[in-house]
């Protein structure tokens, strides 16, 4: 007993079972996520593409492909050793970095929907660096904030400056392409983190006026681009841009709301099959579960995101060391506000952004980060129980 | 942990926590609360109805032969849509349309424009539909014609050609009917906003005129409509709902095709005839009525139009001659729509009015040259000097002077111009029993209201009017400035409020401000001849369904009685009678088999032509036969026709001859119209196929 109680907390997952040490519910709720997901990325695009000619399973089988990747990765994040992570996380902030500048530059990436995110790789696939640089911040702020050289409760303004300045440099390289939806995503983490942390009040509450501010500024001077501003407007009066994204606003929200409450059923949604929503198997993938499954369907899923972030502050509560939490602070902020967006864009509570919805999204980059994240959580859960 | 970390933890869980509650709470707002409306949102992005049309009813004569049918047409149709598309606004596609079709490039281009688009007082031909819709150049192509559009549609983008039905008036027997039929054409806005408290599809037709609107809600049918579901890019992925087009029902008239052919043909050879004596003859209606019934028999306009020209596709010239003076307006239903004075057919009426004010209609009364009304001197017709007449000569060699005398007399004992309290108005009385100044309601649309200048109408007029008159001076044009059109303007001025002694006695022979449709007339003849009764006129008599089911049955209803005594109606009638025998019409019906009666009316017209020439007079004849139980009013009009007699008389008997089947001075019972003595009044088996009866040998 007395051997047990003095093991080192940050010992390598026993070996006999993969799966030792991971929480059931989360897991379970996860799964849930990927399986839900995986159906409506299939609905989402089956239909159209087989009457286009092409083959109808081309996004499902790729989106297997990416949560098969995910999950070796969340596995790999969940049974790391504590101080892996820590020396792989310079590496994967500095990557992120480079993969930032890299699509920026003129020449090289391949712009989507007004945004410079992508790097194109072979065979059609593409990486956005963005995604994985969330990975690296909440990381990298949690390990120094909660390293500290000194015995104070809290983080001294070297610290916190410090942190401020692992977050900035992405974040900086995210406005320029503009990508306003991750900034804001990253900002909120950022914040939650500091919070947590112990971070003097002025701090926070400076952040956040600093964030406000910033948004506004950058409205009004034009670093918001032209098309993400006519995406503000449009969320203000869906009708004043009946063709661009106040089209998209507005068909997203008749689409999930002619799904009722029990939907038309799996693959028989006259909006989605007639794919009325742009990028419904992405950024607008909950409209194919408002109208296919209906309010008890897509009700289930926001339970699904309460009940994995819920259990989610539970671990970070029960974390011995400032490390997990601040770890699971920021991947908590990350999921509840990317969800946020996400559906709140859908369901017209919030402006468009284009970020995918956690776990459920067609995408590669953004399903890896996800479960990473998700990776991280359970890394926390199997190692750092108080 | 810290306890203010702790704390911060609780904090950022209920925030989120709530964050999400909120999304919760929208989701469940948009699909339950809100999801009825967010369906049918979606229902109206996804789904399109492809109409297809009913096939309409027929319009059949009372034997069922078809006066107004349908068949299949190719239509040449534009997209505006897709020719707008082009950088010259598809001038290039029209033009090369238009030489193909062999049509004006100028007319196409104008007929593809929306009204809306257009200037006001330049929409003739305009198209009145939707851009949204396939507007059709012409409904008749020919097919070569067609094939080449359909096949070069590189050179033909945005144009079209399809198999459609069309409405058809055939012409059997030579009719045209035009007025009495109307059209069909596309839907206006204003159609389909509703307004009209129906509902319609844009690719529907819709009768624009005659029967064709009357009875249109009957005539369409049910379109059919299938409801397929397309996705963004507008492709068919499934089919919701599909519902066959249930035809139109069959409307069933009291029309007699071949009568009908006789009346335009004796209106067209009356306007001929007119027009060689040097009248304009600018217009022209007739109408034959069964005063039994109330039935209308015929209803005929001149000049007239082609119904079918419309699915043909009308140049804009000939949309603009429907309306146009010039052309003298041939969209105009003169049998309902124009007003006339009635001239001397009203002294049917004023007898009455004689026999009510007390005067014996067996005495004799003297027809003297002219009458000297206060300082102004009334004429008789041509200034003739008849002697002494019997009422009843009277009225057939169409004195006036005895009219304005009695007139006269009576005027003053209401008090002349300082009316009594209680003035008799034995004339205007007479005609409001006939119901003078009302609508017959027939069952066509657009009737125009007569007028009954009687002390009301005259009081009401001069409040509008008393300014101009009193300022004639500065208010009339410089052409109206003549001093006899000042003296007119001042009288008027003075006591223009007032029934004048002239007033008085041009009410009495039909002239002066009243007016009269040739319908209007013909009711009122009907009543004399039925012992009273006014009739709300029909045309239609039945509408049956496509599997031959009488679905409504139309009666002419008792909208009145003129309550005049049997004895003076019969005097009436022999007294018309004399008309024919030895009065103005006499010549005209000089050894016609069958005995008929009349009245002659030649009314004078006030103003000028466009020419500067003086009005010619209107030519009326108001007639009925047999004169043993009679039966068949006939009432023809010539506007500017010049007299009566010679002009409208002459139509009436051809009439008469087709109706009775005169051939030279004897009757041919066989070709008599109506061998039973009436009009049939079983309703019809009815065919596209049917011809009228007798026809078949042929």
């Amino acid at each position: 007993m007395t051997s047990l109680r003095y093991r080192n907390p940050y010992r390598k997952a026993p070996r006999q079972s993969v799966f030792r040490g991971f929480d059931p519910v989360l897991s379970v709720a996860v799964g849930l996520l990927l399986l839900i997901g995986t159906a409506l990325v299939y609905a989402a695009t089956r239909n159209w593409y087989a009457a286009n000619g092409l083959d109808p399973e081309y996004y499902l089988k790729r989106h297997v492909i990416n949560i098969t990747i995910g999950l070796l990765l969340a596995w790999g994040t969940t049974v790391i050793d504590y101080r892996l992570l820590r020396a792989y996380t310079p590496i994967l902030w500095v990557l992120g970095v480079l993969g930032l500048t890299f699509v920026i530059l003129p020449g090289v990436n391949s712009e989507v929907n007004g945004a410079k995110a992508w790097i194109p790789l072979p065979g059609g696939f593409q990486i956005q660096p963005a995604e994985l640089a969330k990975i690296s911040i909440i990381v990298g702020m949690s390990m120094l904030l909660s390293e500290r050289s000194h015995d104070s409760d809290q983080p001294t303004t070297n610290d916190i400056l410090r942190a401020l300045g692992v977050a900035a440099i992405p974040v900086l390289l995210i406005l320029k392409q503009p990508d306003m939806g991750t900034v804001f995503i990253i900002s909120a983490s950022v914040v939650a983190i500091l919070g947590i942390s112990g971070a003097p009040m002025k701090w926070v509450a400076g952040l956040l006026i600093l964030a406000v501010l910033g948004g506004v500024v950058a409205t009004k001077t034009g670093v918001i681009s032209d098309y993400q501003v006519k995406r503000l407007q449009s969320f203000v009066d869906p009708n004043a841009d009946s063709q661009g994204s106040g089209y998209q606003l507005r068909q997203a929200r008749i689409t999930v709301g002619s799904g009722g409450l029990f939907g038309t059923g799996l693959f028989d949604g006259p909006q989605t099959n007639g794919r009325f929503v742009p990028e419904q198997q992405t950024d607008f993938i909950f409209t194919v579960a408002g109208e296919e499954l209906g309010f008890l369907g897509s009700g289930f899923i926001i339970f699904l995101y309460i009940l994995i972030l819920m259990r989610a502050f539970g671990i970070a509560r029960r974390s011995s060391d400032p490390y997990g939490q601040l770890v699971c602070t920021g991947v908590i902020a990350w999921f509840a506000f990317q969800t946020f967006e996400n559906i709140g864009m859908t369901l017209g509570l919030m402006p468009m952004t284009g970020v995918p919805l956690p776990f459920m999204s067609y995408g590669g980059s953004s399903m890896f980060a996800n479960l990473i994240g998700f990776g991280l959580l359970q890394n926390v859960h199997a190692r750092h129980r108080g | 942990m810290n306890q203010r970390s702790r704390l911060s933890l609780i904090f950022l869980q209920i925030f989120i926590a709530s964050l999400l509650v909120a999304l919760m709470g929208r989701l469940f707002y948009l699909q339950v609360a809100a999801g009825p409306k967010y369906k049918d949102a979606a229902l109206s992005i996804q789904s399109r109805d492809v109409v297809t049309p009913a096939t309409r009813g027929l319009i059949v004569d009372s034997s069922g032969v078809p006066l107004a049918l349908n068949k299949v047409g190719l239509a040449v149709t534009v997209d505006r849509t897709k020719i707008d598309k082009q950088e010259d606004k598809g001038e290039a596609v029209l033009r090369n349309l238009s030489t193909l079709l062999g049509l004006n490039f100028d007319d196409v281009w104008q007929r593809t424009r929306l009204c809306g688009e257009l200037e006001k007082g330049k929409k003739a031909g305009c198209w009145t539909g939707s851009r949204f819709q396939p507007i059709p150049i012409t409904k008749e192509a020919d097919p070569q014609i067609a094939l080449q559009i359909v096949e070069r549609s590189d050179k033909f983008p945005g144009i079209n050609a399809t198999p459609i039905a069309i409405r058809n008036y055939p012409g059997i027997a030579g009719v045209n009917g035009a007025h009495l039929l109307g059209y069909v054409g596309p839907l206006t806005d204003y159609d389909l906003s509703g307004a009209s408290g129906r509902s319609y599809f844009r690719s529907e037709s819709i009768g624009k005129a005659g029967l064709e609107i009357q009875y249109d809600s009957y005539l369409r049918g049910t379109p059919g409509i299938k409801t397929v579901i397309v996705d963004r890019k507008e492709a068919v992925t499934s089919t919701s709902q599909n519902t066959k087009p249930v035809p139109g029902n069959h409307l069933v008239t009291s029309i007699d095709i071949r009568l009908q052919a006789s009346a335009e043909a004796a209106l067209a050879d009356a306007v001929r005839r007119a027009r060689a004596s040097g009248h304009p003859a600018d217009g022209a209606a007739a109408v034959v009525m069964d005063a039994i019934t109330g039935q209308i028999l015929a209803i005929a306009s001149n000049p007239t139009f082609d119904p079918n020209s419309f699915e043909k596709g009308l140049t804009v010239q000939e949309a603009k001659n429907l309306f146009s003076e010039s052309s003298g307006v041939p969209a105009l239903n003169r049998a309902l729509q124009g007003l006339y004075a009635p001239g001397s057919t009203f002294k049917a009426v004023s007898l009455i009015a004689a026999q009510d004010a007390g005067y014996d209609l067996k005495k004799s009364y003297a027809c003297p040259g002219f009458i000297e009304v206060g300082t102004r001197v009334f004429n008789n017709f041509e200034s003739k000097a008849q002697g002494t007449l019997s009422m009843k000569k009277a009225m057939a060699v169409s004195c006036d002077t005895i009219w304005y005398q009695i007139a006269f007399d009576e005027w003053l004992r209401d008090g002349g111009l300082k009316v009594k309290k209680n003035p008799n108005d034995y004339f205007f009385k007479a005609a409001g029993r006939f119901q003078m100044g009302e609508k017959t309601g027939v069952d066509l649309p657009s009737e125009s209201k007569g007028r009954l200048a009687d002390r009301n109408w005259r009081k009401a007029w001069y409040s509008q009017n008393k300014d101009f008159y009193c300022n004639y001076t500065k208010r009339a044009t410089k052409a109206q400035q003549t001093p006899f059109l000042i003296q007119l303007a001042k009288e008027n001025c003075i006591d223009g409020d007032k029934i004048r002694a002239g007033d008085a006695v041009n009410f009495s022979i039909g002239q002066g401000d009243t007016v009269i449709t040739p319908i209007k007339l013909a009711q009122m003849y009907a009543a004399i001849v039925n012992g009273g009764t006014i009739w709300q006129p029909t045309v239609a008599k039945a509408i049956v369904s496509n599997d031959g089911k009488v679905i409504k049955e139309i009666t002419p209803k008792r909208i009145g009685t003129i309550g005049v005594a049997p004895s003076t109606l019969s005097f009436l009638r022999d007294a018309l009678h004399e008309v024919t025998i030895s009065g103005t019409s006499a010549g005209v019906f000089a050894g016609f088999p069958i005995q008929t009666a009349g009245k002659t009316g030649t009314a004078q017209v006030f103003g000028r032509n466009a020419n500067g020439s003086a009005k010619s007079d209107t030519a009326w004849y108001a007639a009925f036969a047999p004169v043993k139980n009679p039966r068949y009013v006939a009432v023809l009009m010539v506007s500017q026709g010049g007299f009566g007699a010679s002009t409208s008389a002459v139509g009436v008997r051809k009439i008469y001859e087709t109706l009775f089947g005169v051939k030279g001075k004897t009757v041919d019972p066989k070709a008599a119209l109506f061998p039973s003595g009436k009009p049939p009044t079983k309703l019809p088996k009815i065919s596209p196929a049917t011809r009228p009866p007798g026809s078949e040998k042929k």
